[in-house]
Protein backbone atom coordinates (compact mmCIF):
# COMPACT_ATOMS: atom_id res chain seq x y z
CA UNK A 1 0.00 0.00 0.00
CA UNK A 2 1.33 3.50 -0.73
CA UNK A 3 0.66 6.26 0.91
CA UNK A 4 -1.26 7.79 -2.13
CA UNK A 5 -4.01 4.91 -0.68
CA UNK A 6 -3.50 6.06 2.66
CA UNK A 7 -4.23 9.29 1.99
CA UNK A 8 -8.31 8.37 1.02
CA UNK A 9 -8.74 5.05 3.51
CA UNK A 10 -10.98 5.76 5.70
CA UNK A 11 -12.40 3.91 8.75
CA UNK A 12 -16.02 2.58 7.64
CA UNK A 13 -17.36 1.33 11.01
CA UNK A 14 -20.79 2.15 11.88
CA UNK A 15 -21.12 4.60 14.21
CA UNK A 16 -17.17 6.02 14.22
CA UNK A 17 -16.61 9.92 13.38
CA UNK A 18 -13.20 10.08 13.34
CA UNK A 19 -12.49 8.29 10.45
CA UNK A 20 -9.70 9.64 8.97
CA UNK A 21 -6.54 9.27 8.94
CA UNK A 22 -6.10 5.82 10.01
CA UNK A 23 -2.50 5.44 11.54
CA UNK A 24 0.12 3.05 10.07
CA UNK A 25 2.16 0.28 11.93
CA UNK A 26 4.70 -0.49 9.77
CA UNK A 27 6.34 -4.67 9.57
CA UNK A 28 7.64 -4.11 6.70
CA UNK A 29 8.25 -0.98 4.01
CA UNK A 30 10.15 -1.77 1.16
CA UNK A 31 11.04 1.29 -1.52
CA UNK A 32 10.08 0.86 -5.24
CA UNK A 33 11.60 3.52 -7.60
CA UNK A 34 8.81 5.25 -9.48
CA UNK A 35 9.08 8.21 -12.99
CA UNK A 36 9.28 11.19 -11.15
CA UNK A 37 6.58 13.12 -12.83
CA UNK A 38 6.40 17.11 -11.77
CA UNK A 39 2.98 18.42 -13.33
CA UNK A 40 1.43 15.37 -11.75
CA UNK A 41 2.97 15.88 -8.03
CA UNK A 42 2.25 19.82 -8.63
CA UNK A 43 -1.65 18.68 -9.13
CA UNK A 44 -1.94 16.67 -6.42
CA UNK A 45 -0.20 19.05 -3.95
CA UNK A 46 -3.91 20.52 -3.62
CA UNK A 47 -5.57 17.26 -3.47
CA UNK A 48 -3.44 15.64 -0.64
CA UNK A 49 -3.98 15.71 3.19
CA UNK A 50 -0.69 17.06 3.83
CA UNK A 51 -0.85 16.24 7.73
CA UNK A 52 -2.12 12.57 7.12
CA UNK A 53 0.77 12.14 4.27
CA UNK A 54 3.60 13.08 7.07
CA UNK A 55 2.35 11.50 9.81
CA UNK A 56 1.91 8.39 7.55
CA UNK A 57 5.49 8.05 6.04
CA UNK A 58 7.07 8.87 9.42
CA UNK A 59 5.28 5.63 10.70
CA UNK A 60 7.05 4.26 7.52
CA UNK A 61 10.17 5.74 8.80
CA UNK A 62 10.40 8.67 6.00
CA UNK A 63 10.96 11.80 8.08
CA UNK A 64 12.25 14.52 5.33
CA UNK A 65 8.83 15.71 4.99
CA UNK A 66 8.34 19.47 5.99
CA UNK A 67 4.83 19.64 8.18
CA UNK A 68 3.82 22.07 6.13
CA UNK A 69 3.87 22.18 1.89
CA UNK A 70 6.15 24.94 0.62
CA UNK A 71 4.71 28.13 -1.02
CA UNK A 72 7.26 27.31 -3.99
CA UNK A 73 5.43 24.14 -5.02
CA UNK A 74 7.71 24.29 -8.17
CA UNK A 75 10.84 24.02 -5.74
CA UNK A 76 12.27 20.79 -7.06
CA UNK A 77 14.37 19.38 -4.09
CA UNK A 78 10.89 19.62 -2.01
CA UNK A 79 9.00 17.95 -5.29
CA UNK A 80 11.16 15.11 -4.65
CA UNK A 81 10.77 14.38 -1.36
CA UNK A 82 7.19 14.74 -2.02
CA UNK A 83 7.33 12.23 -4.68
CA UNK A 84 9.20 9.56 -2.73
CA UNK A 85 6.70 9.68 0.32
CA UNK A 86 3.42 9.94 -1.87
CA UNK A 87 4.55 6.84 -4.34
CA UNK A 88 7.98 5.41 -3.45
CA UNK A 89 6.95 3.68 -0.39
CA UNK A 90 5.29 0.66 0.24
CA UNK A 91 3.36 -0.74 3.06
CA UNK A 92 4.21 -4.93 2.56
CA UNK A 93 3.01 -5.80 6.14
CA UNK A 94 1.48 -3.91 8.69
CA UNK A 95 -1.75 -2.26 10.32
CA UNK A 96 -4.38 -0.11 9.41
CA UNK A 97 -5.62 1.58 12.89
CA UNK A 98 -8.65 3.36 13.02
CA UNK A 99 -8.23 6.33 15.69
CA UNK A 100 -11.36 6.41 17.28
CA UNK A 101 -12.10 2.67 17.46
CA UNK A 102 -8.96 1.18 17.66
CA UNK A 103 -9.78 -1.75 14.73
CA UNK A 104 -6.92 -2.69 13.14
CA UNK A 105 -7.25 -3.71 9.57
CA UNK A 106 -4.16 -5.76 8.46
CA UNK A 107 -1.91 -4.73 5.51
CA UNK A 108 -0.44 -8.23 4.09
CA UNK A 109 1.71 -8.38 0.55
CA UNK A 110 0.58 -4.39 0.13
CA UNK A 111 -2.64 -5.06 0.39
CA UNK A 112 -4.78 -3.96 2.99
CA UNK A 113 -8.08 -5.58 3.99
CA UNK A 114 -10.80 -2.94 4.89
CA UNK A 115 -13.87 -5.67 5.11
CA UNK A 116 -15.79 -5.22 7.85
CA UNK A 117 -17.46 -8.14 10.04
CA UNK A 118 -20.98 -7.92 10.07
CA UNK A 119 -21.38 -6.78 13.03
CA UNK A 120 -19.31 -3.32 12.33
CA UNK A 121 -21.31 -2.96 9.23
CA UNK B 1 0.94 2.36 -27.73
CA UNK B 2 -1.55 0.97 -30.18
CA UNK B 3 -5.07 -0.34 -29.48
CA UNK B 4 -3.54 -4.21 -31.02
CA UNK B 5 -0.41 -3.79 -29.37
CA UNK B 6 -2.76 -3.35 -25.58
CA UNK B 7 -5.32 -5.81 -26.78
CA UNK B 8 -2.70 -8.16 -27.04
CA UNK B 9 -0.89 -7.61 -23.98
CA UNK B 10 -4.46 -8.12 -21.67
CA UNK B 11 -4.83 -11.26 -23.82
CA UNK B 12 -1.93 -12.62 -22.00
CA UNK B 13 -2.88 -12.00 -18.87
CA UNK B 14 -4.26 -14.74 -15.92
CA UNK B 15 -7.62 -14.63 -15.13
CA UNK B 16 -10.32 -16.63 -12.51
CA UNK B 17 -9.34 -19.44 -12.03
CA UNK B 18 -12.07 -20.59 -9.68
CA UNK B 19 -14.65 -18.00 -10.60
CA UNK B 20 -16.95 -17.61 -8.03
CA UNK B 21 -20.75 -17.03 -9.58
CA UNK B 22 -22.09 -15.32 -6.50
CA UNK B 23 -19.88 -12.45 -7.10
CA UNK B 24 -20.54 -12.85 -10.62
CA UNK B 25 -16.99 -13.03 -11.66
CA UNK B 26 -16.56 -12.83 -15.29
CA UNK B 27 -13.10 -11.79 -17.02
CA UNK B 28 -12.68 -8.75 -19.07
CA UNK B 29 -12.10 -9.94 -22.67
CA UNK B 30 -8.95 -7.82 -23.87
CA UNK B 31 -11.30 -6.87 -26.72
CA UNK B 32 -13.36 -4.62 -24.78
CA UNK B 33 -11.00 -3.96 -21.94
CA UNK B 34 -8.53 -2.66 -24.58
CA UNK B 35 -11.81 -0.44 -26.90
CA UNK B 36 -12.54 0.87 -23.48
CA UNK B 37 -9.74 2.46 -22.31
CA UNK B 38 -7.70 3.41 -24.86
CA UNK B 39 -11.17 5.52 -25.96
CA UNK B 40 -11.39 6.80 -22.16
CA UNK B 41 -7.63 8.26 -23.27
CA UNK B 42 -7.72 9.11 -26.75
CA UNK B 43 -11.47 10.21 -27.09
CA UNK B 44 -11.15 12.19 -23.59
CA UNK B 45 -7.64 12.43 -21.87
CA UNK B 46 -9.27 10.65 -18.53
CA UNK B 47 -6.06 7.82 -18.25
CA UNK B 48 -2.58 9.57 -19.27
CA UNK B 49 -1.34 11.22 -16.21
CA UNK B 50 -4.02 10.15 -14.28
CA UNK B 51 -5.42 8.81 -10.74
CA UNK B 52 -7.94 5.99 -12.09
CA UNK B 53 -9.66 3.31 -9.70
CA UNK B 54 -10.86 0.12 -10.79
CA UNK B 55 -14.12 -0.91 -9.10
CA UNK B 56 -14.51 -4.54 -8.48
CA UNK B 57 -11.24 -5.41 -10.55
CA UNK B 58 -11.17 -9.52 -9.99
CA UNK B 59 -8.12 -10.21 -11.87
CA UNK B 60 -6.67 -6.63 -12.87
CA UNK B 61 -7.47 -6.31 -16.55
CA UNK B 62 -9.03 -2.79 -16.60
CA UNK B 63 -6.20 -1.82 -13.67
CA UNK B 64 -3.83 -3.46 -16.32
CA UNK B 65 -4.86 -1.24 -19.25
CA UNK B 66 -5.08 1.92 -17.45
CA UNK B 67 -1.15 1.16 -16.74
CA UNK B 68 -0.03 0.29 -20.07
CA UNK B 69 -1.63 3.65 -21.15
CA UNK B 70 0.35 5.78 -18.43
CA UNK B 71 -2.26 6.30 -15.68
CA UNK B 72 -0.08 8.17 -13.26
CA UNK B 73 -1.72 5.81 -10.37
CA UNK B 74 -3.73 3.03 -10.77
CA UNK B 75 -5.87 1.61 -7.62
CA UNK B 76 -7.68 -1.82 -7.97
CA UNK B 77 -10.51 -2.53 -5.91
CA UNK B 78 -11.95 -6.05 -5.14
CA UNK B 79 -13.41 -8.20 -1.79
CA UNK B 80 -11.83 -11.47 -3.00
CA UNK B 81 -8.79 -12.26 -1.87
CA UNK B 82 -7.81 -14.73 -4.63
CA UNK B 83 -8.78 -12.81 -7.29
CA UNK B 84 -6.69 -10.16 -6.09
CA UNK B 85 -3.57 -12.17 -5.81
CA UNK B 86 -3.78 -13.03 -9.40
CA UNK B 87 -4.23 -9.52 -10.23
CA UNK B 88 -0.78 -8.88 -8.45
CA UNK B 89 0.40 -11.12 -10.44
CA UNK B 90 -0.69 -10.01 -13.64
CA UNK B 91 0.82 -6.27 -12.56
CA UNK B 92 4.57 -8.36 -11.35
CA UNK B 93 3.96 -9.98 -15.15
CA UNK B 94 3.78 -6.60 -16.82
CA UNK B 95 6.07 -4.77 -14.64
CA UNK B 96 3.65 -2.35 -14.10
CA UNK B 97 2.73 -0.40 -10.71
CA UNK B 98 -1.01 -0.80 -9.15
CA UNK B 99 -1.86 -0.78 -5.86
CA UNK B 100 -4.98 -3.47 -4.52
CA UNK B 101 -7.23 -2.75 -1.79
CA UNK B 102 -9.61 -5.21 -0.48
CA UNK B 103 -12.78 -4.14 0.29
CA UNK B 104 -16.56 -4.31 -0.30
CA UNK B 105 -16.91 -1.43 -3.02
CA UNK B 106 -20.63 -0.73 -1.99
CA UNK B 107 -19.65 -0.21 1.11
CA UNK B 108 -16.38 1.60 1.22
CA UNK B 109 -15.93 5.37 1.63
CA UNK B 110 -12.68 7.16 0.53
CA UNK B 111 -11.99 10.85 1.38
CA UNK B 112 -11.28 13.46 -0.76
CA UNK B 113 -11.10 14.08 -4.55
CA UNK B 114 -7.55 11.89 -5.19
CA UNK B 115 -9.36 9.70 -7.96
CA UNK B 116 -10.02 11.16 -11.36
CA UNK B 117 -10.92 8.43 -13.00
CA UNK B 118 -13.17 4.91 -12.26
CA UNK B 119 -13.42 2.56 -14.39
CA UNK B 120 -15.36 -0.61 -14.06
CA UNK B 121 -17.07 -3.68 -15.45
CA UNK B 122 -19.22 -4.33 -12.56
CA UNK B 123 -21.79 -7.06 -11.99
CA UNK B 124 -24.94 -6.98 -13.62
CA UNK B 125 -26.80 -7.95 -11.02
CA UNK B 126 -28.32 -11.31 -11.78
CA UNK B 127 -27.09 -12.94 -8.78
CA UNK B 128 -27.16 -9.73 -6.45
CA UNK B 129 -30.36 -7.99 -7.36
CA UNK B 130 -29.16 -3.78 -7.89
CA UNK B 131 -25.92 -4.46 -7.36
CA UNK B 132 -24.75 -2.72 -11.21
CA UNK B 133 -26.51 0.35 -9.26
CA UNK B 134 -24.80 -0.35 -6.14
CA UNK B 135 -21.77 -0.11 -8.40
CA UNK B 136 -22.51 3.33 -9.96
CA UNK B 137 -23.70 5.18 -7.16
CA UNK B 138 -20.31 4.17 -5.36
CA UNK B 139 -18.28 5.01 -8.20
CA UNK B 140 -19.88 8.40 -8.67
CA UNK B 141 -19.00 9.19 -5.09
CA UNK B 142 -15.66 8.68 -6.04
CA UNK B 143 -14.32 10.17 -9.25
CA UNK B 144 -13.44 14.06 -9.73
CA UNK B 145 -13.55 13.75 -13.68
CA UNK B 146 -15.47 10.54 -15.00
CA UNK B 147 -17.00 6.88 -14.49
CA UNK B 148 -16.73 4.67 -17.27
CA UNK B 149 -18.83 1.63 -17.11
CA UNK B 150 -20.53 -1.71 -18.28
CA UNK B 151 -23.82 -2.05 -18.25
CA UNK B 152 -26.64 -4.53 -20.34
CA UNK B 153 -28.09 -2.74 -22.78
CA UNK B 154 -31.53 -3.50 -21.74
CA UNK B 155 -30.75 -1.69 -18.69
CA UNK B 156 -30.33 1.43 -20.90
CA UNK B 157 -33.39 3.78 -19.66
CA UNK B 158 -33.27 2.51 -16.37
CA UNK B 159 -29.10 3.41 -15.77
CA UNK B 160 -29.86 6.90 -17.64
CA UNK B 161 -32.59 8.31 -15.10
CA UNK B 162 -31.12 6.89 -12.33
CA UNK B 163 -27.28 8.26 -12.87
CA UNK B 164 -28.97 12.00 -13.57
CA UNK B 165 -31.31 11.67 -10.78
CA UNK B 166 -30.14 9.73 -8.00
CA UNK B 167 -25.96 9.68 -8.45
CA UNK B 168 -25.22 13.53 -9.26
CA UNK B 169 -24.27 12.97 -12.50
CA UNK B 170 -23.64 16.08 -14.44
CA UNK B 171 -23.71 13.96 -17.95
CA UNK B 172 -24.47 10.18 -18.76
CA UNK B 173 -23.76 8.64 -22.46
CA UNK B 174 -23.70 5.64 -23.94
CA UNK B 175 -20.35 5.93 -25.86
CA UNK B 176 -21.06 2.06 -27.92
CA UNK B 177 -22.55 -0.98 -27.82
CA UNK B 178 -19.97 -4.14 -27.43
CA UNK B 179 -20.84 -7.56 -27.60
CA UNK B 180 -19.24 -9.10 -24.45
CA UNK B 181 -18.73 -12.84 -25.48
CA UNK B 182 -19.36 -15.09 -22.18
CA UNK B 183 -17.89 -18.18 -22.37
CA UNK B 184 -19.20 -21.62 -20.56
CA UNK B 185 -17.63 -20.75 -17.34
CA UNK B 186 -20.37 -21.62 -14.79
CA UNK B 187 -22.35 -25.75 -15.01
CA UNK B 188 -25.51 -24.13 -14.71
CA UNK B 189 -24.29 -22.46 -17.88
CA UNK B 190 -25.94 -24.84 -20.98
CA UNK B 191 -24.20 -23.08 -24.06
CA UNK B 192 -20.61 -23.14 -24.91
CA UNK B 193 -21.04 -18.98 -25.55
CA UNK B 194 -23.61 -16.86 -25.16
CA UNK B 195 -23.40 -13.30 -26.48
CA UNK B 196 -24.57 -10.62 -23.87
CA UNK B 197 -25.70 -6.80 -25.74
CA UNK B 198 -23.41 -4.37 -23.45
CA UNK B 199 -23.50 -0.48 -23.30
CA UNK B 200 -20.02 1.26 -22.41
CA UNK B 201 -21.14 4.39 -20.68
CA UNK B 202 -19.37 7.22 -19.80
CA UNK B 203 -20.78 9.27 -16.76
CA UNK B 204 -19.30 12.86 -15.95
CA UNK B 205 -20.19 13.62 -12.02
CA UNK B 206 -21.19 17.13 -10.91
CA UNK B 207 -18.45 18.81 -9.02
CA UNK B 208 -19.07 18.15 -5.21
Amino acid sequence: MRLIVHNMLTCNIKGVINKFPLRIEAEKVIKKEVDFNPDFLRHMLAKIEWKALVDGARSMGYTELPDHAPALESDEPFLRKFHHALLELNLEEGSLVCQESGRKFPVEKRVPNMLLHEDEV
Amino acid sequence: MKLKQLEGLLGDLQQFSNPKVELEQYPTGPHIASRMLFTAENSYGDITDKVVADFGCGCGTLSAAAALLDAACVIGFDIDPQSLETATLNAEELEVEIDFVQCDVTKLELKGQVVGTVVMNPPFGTRKKGADMEFLSAAMKVASQAVYSLHKTSTREHIKRAALRDFNAKSAEVICELRYDLPKLYKFHKRKEVDIAVDLWRFEPRQN
